[in-house]
């Protein structure tokens, strides 16, 4: 653990937390407050691009492969980018105030949509690179 | 200062805070996975589930205690420092996400489901631990 990796990290998990509070304020003024569509959004969009970067780092390899690439994209920007703070937060607050319907789906549709978000951008990369060939 | 050009910078603060404290979360998650994977010998795995645990107990204790009825009391932009940007950077989902899809992408379909759904439960159960023991702080 280098200190090159270590401010990789710390860069890029500063401009996920930002992409985190900009798109999640962005969506919850759009769609309001009451569901935590703003948590939500991130998490699977955040999900499918970590699909993506796997699907690189594994069928093309190369600079995608690298450590210094995971440092900075998948451990400092899409995991500063992506919550499981917030998403618990939210869904007891939720479950709390007697919502228990909305906290079960945001619970239950936040976890399976980021696995199929995952396998969708990785595969997605894998079609790419085979239809290239 | 306009209330325009005030409320602006007070924007400003937010992103700040957001992103400095998603600065050190980040880290401190980088951290844990070094001590865990490189110190312990444990898989990555462990790594994620820890630092989702850990990260949704601090988030709702903090939020509990700097609530309307909270002890603690914490500006906006402190109060998004801790919750937004630490916990938020510290805990991760897509991580999560990925681990539960490799195990079922490796075959080990039960595994990865039971991975994902064990990681959720124990961190909603933590962040209720951390709800319960600010409520009896702020009591």
């Amino acid at each position: 653990m280098s200190f090159e990796a270590c401010v990789l990290v710390l860069v890029g998990g500063f401009f996920g937390g930002v992409a985190r509070f900009f798109l999640s304020g962005f969506v919850g003024r759009r769609f309001g407050e009451t569901f935590p569509w703003g948590t939500f959004v991130v998490n699977v969009s955040g999900a499918f691009v970590i699909g993506l970067v796997a699907g690189l780092a594994r069928f093309l390899g190369g600079v995608f492969a690298g450590e210094m690439f995971r440092d900075f994209v998948v451990v400092g920007l899409l995991g500063g980018y992506t919550t499981v703070s917030s998403f618990c937060l939210q869904s007891l607050n939720m479950a709390l105030d007697g919502e228990h319907r909305q906290a079960l789906f945001n619970i239950v549709a936040s976890s399976v949509l980021c696995v199929i978000a995952v396998g969708f951008g990785f595969w997605m990369i894998q079609w790419m690179l085979g239809a290239a060939q | 200062m306009t209330n325009n050009s005030r409320r602006r910078a007070e924007v400003w603060r937010l992103y700040l805070a957001v992103g400095c404290g998603a600065a050190i979360g980040s880290l401190l998650r980088f951290l844990s996975g070094f001590i865990i994977v490189t110190g312990f010998g444990q898989s990555a795995l462990w790594t994620t589930a820890f630092v989702n645990v850990v990260g949704s107990f601090v988030i709702m204790l903090f939020a509990t205690l700097t609530g309307p009825d909270g002890r603690l009391l914490v500006g906006p932009a402190g109060r998004q420092f801790v919750t937004g940007g630490i916990c938020g950077g510290f805990t991760t989902f897509s991580a999560m996400s990925l681990d539960s899809f490799m195990l079922v992408f490796e075959g080990n379909m039960f595994r990865g489901a039971l991975y994902l759904a064990a990681v959720v439960f124990f961190a909603l159960t933590a962040a209720f631990a951390g709800y319960v023991l600010a409520v009896r702080i702020n009591r």
